[in-house]
């Protein structure tokens, strides 16, 4: 009988209280969240915690054995940078147990100022080789780093031999087809960014137009992003997933609509030497968290179980983007 | 007033070995510019085909009396590609840093803080000086107030301003050349060598919108930071930098030197640019903190 293996730690997204609650309650290890400014990477109206709230998240998380994070991981504003530095004045008062953050300042501060509060590195500070890892490690105490979305599970797992951290990887939501950190397709088209105010493709700057042929136009920033025939269920303009022409040809060029998920490689990135695999999805509804997390909370116990992974895909597939999927760069025929 | 010097940033493009030759031959012989950084930050695969030409390159420019920095991979992952970027940072010549990647071997010397580096602010400029930066060539995306806002409190370094070329907007772990040509990145063909200034994207009504090299995706609008020099360095910028594309570069510096010098004025240097045949719509937005793709008057 084979020796029952350390189970993969489960980190599921909270963008609201109720989210919170939902995510414990179905069997998160972890939950991460952000406080309602421009400090969080999912900076979007109705979203995200009050610092009264968090304090109470904190208390429902803790009070079930998980653990909550707190996410500080835009790049703090020039002359602003009090606003980051506040966040972590908050997460270490209301007992988080630890940030993420990708800003050197953000690090800095957070390691000087809280020596004992677990630092992990957010996937927007795109660290993915063992230099860039150590780097971080060394000068900031960084305990674990949140992969960025370009290695595949060969490569994860060379880096976990030579790193000296934890590393975390995401397996399910939203897809960045970009080095996440490293992209600013957005401010171009829209003014506003991930890195620097903690939205993509925001939702304010979406129109969509009806053409004379009865198709739907998608328009980001006065930019066309995609195109629907009439009846065809009409996606959300993200820039990196849009359709445009290159070489006279029309098509996908970065990326289809999809959204990743990687339920399939829970073994592979187990035995890969991740520590912890993460969802996507602060911007979901209770009733998706729900879904979701319950399905991988069983995935990791089967794993930890019999070293086999459930047939999770096809009962996760209605949650994913349009229905379509991707294991993304996890597969190196990806690239 | 410090005199605001120029500088010619890293190629982006998969240019021949015989054309880079030629390339930095004229801008050793004619170019207004100061300094020239040199070194392949976009494709890892691409780099054994040009290792000849650096080192002819970096003779000749510094016969001529640039200053030659040698810029490091933005995204490198691969073992060759990792051992390049400390090799290089390992040296005593001056470089770049484009990726934190290069920081640990560096050790303290001193650098550059390239474009791709995310430093946004104040602090985080203050931490990589104390490890040794010298200068700073700011993400594109940073608008002017924020820059003179880390600038200020970074006396110390030297600010380089994208002002010409393509903006590069992100990078990726997917070779989009590859895909659009129906190749994977690992058998590309380096197919990306057909677009010497980038593969024009448009949107499905034929607007202009992107360019793609690569894994690296620009804007197709060709950024143009057509300021004063008493604009500049009311921002606490002491240099710029020409991002290089196939046309005429050496011409492309003089139009700047001749801004900077005061001997052209604002609009005048936004109608001899007029005349020359940019690799796409000029833009300037991000100065001001709007969209990038916009042209916003300065």
């Amino acid at each position: 009988m084979p020796a029952r293996r350390k189970r993969l730690e489960l980190v599921c997204p909270a963008g609201t209280p109720a989210a919170l609650r939902t995510a414990v309650d179905a069997g998160a290890d972890t939950v991460y969240c952000g406080l309602n400014n421009e400090t969080n990477a999912r900076n979007f109206p109705g979203l995200n915690f009050s610092e009264n709230e968090l304090a109470t998240a904190v208390r429902y998380a803790h009070g079930k054995g998980a653990k909550l994070l707190l996410a500080v991981n835009t790049f703090a504003r020039a002359g602003a940078t009090a606003i980051w530095t506040r966040a972590v004045d908050v997460a270490q008062a209301c007992g988080a147990d630890a940030v993420i953050a990708a800003d050197l300042a953000v690090l800095d501060y957070a390691a000087k100022r809280y020596p004992d509060l677990r630092l992990h590195l957010s996937v927007q500070a795109a660290a993915n080789t063992p230099e860039a890892i150590g780097y971080y490690q060394k000068t900031f105490g960084v305990r674990r780093v949140v992969l960025p979305r370009v290695l595949s599970v060969e490569e994860i797992a060379r880096l976990n031999q030579e790193v000296a951290v934890e590393t975390e990887a995401f397996v399910f939501g939203g897809l960045c087809v970009m080095t996440e950190g490293r992209c600013a397709l957005s401010s171009y088209a829209t003014g506003k960014s991930p890195n620097l105010t903690g939205v993509c493709s925001p939702p304010d700057h979406v129109v969509y137009e009806k053409t004379p042929d009865r198709r739907l136009l998608a328009r980001l920033g006065g930019f066309t992003v995609d195109r629907f025939d009439e009846g065809e269920a009409a996606g959300y303009p993200t820039l990196c997933k849009g359709q445009f022409c290159a070489k006279g040809k029309a098509g996908y060029l970065f990326e289809d609509p999809v959204s990743l998920n990687a339920a399939a490689l829970l073994p592979g990135l187990q035995e890969a030497g991740v520590t912890a695999v993460k969802i996507e999805g602060r911007q979901r509804g209770k009733a998706y968290i729900g879904s979701v997390v319950r399905a991988f909370r069983r995935a990791v116990e089967d794993l930890a179980g019999d070293g086999k992974a459930n047939d999770l895909a096809e009962a996760l597939t209605a949650l994913t983007e349009g229905g379509r999927q991707t294991t993304g760069a996890y597969r190196k025929t990806w690239r | 007033m410090a005199k605001i010097e120029l500088a010619l940033g890293p190629c982006f493009f998969n240019w021949s070995a015989e054309r880079f030759a030629d390339f930095y031959a004229r801008i050793a012989d004619e170019a207004a510019v100061d300094r020239v950084y040199l070194g392949e930050v976009v494709c890892g695969k691409r780099m054994p085909f040009l290792n000849k030409v650096w080192p002819e390159a970096v003779d000749r420019l510094t016969r001529a009396g640039k200053t030659v920095v040698l810029s490091t991979l933005a995204l490198p992952a691969k073992g060759p590609e990792r051992r390049a970027v400390m090799e290089l940072a390992e040296q005593d010549l001056p470089i770049e840093i484009n990726d934190l990647s290069a920081l640990p071997a560096r050790a303290g010397r001193p650098f550059v803080a390239g474009p791709f580096l995310n430093v946004y602010n104040e602090s985080s400029l203050a931490h990589l000086a104390e490890q040794g930066a010298t200068d700073w060539c700011p993400p594109v995306e940073l608008p002017l107030s924020s820059i003179e806002t880390a600038a200020a409190a970074n006396p110390g370094v030297t600010v380089e301003l994208f002002a010409f070329g393509r903006l590069p907007l992100a990078l990726s772990g997917r070779c989009y050349h590859a895909r659009a040509h129906g190749l994977s990145k690992d058998s590309c063909q380096f197919v990306c060598d057909r677009d010497p200034d980038g593969m024009e994207v448009e949107t499905l009504e034929g607007e202009r919108f992107l360019a793609v090299n690569g894994i690296q995706t620009l804007s197709s609008g060709c950024q143009l930071a057509s300021l004063t020099a008493a604009d500049l360095a009311q921002s606490g910028t002491g240099r710029l930098r020409l991002s290089p594309h196939t046309l005429d570069m050496v011409e492309v510096a003089g139009h700047y030197r001749a801004l900077l010098d005061g001997e052209c004025s604002v609009e005048e240097t936004a109608a001899r640019f007029r005349e020359m045949p940019l690799p796409g719509a000029a833009c300037n937005g991000y100065l001001t903190g709007e969209a990038g793709w916009r042209a916003v008057a300065q």
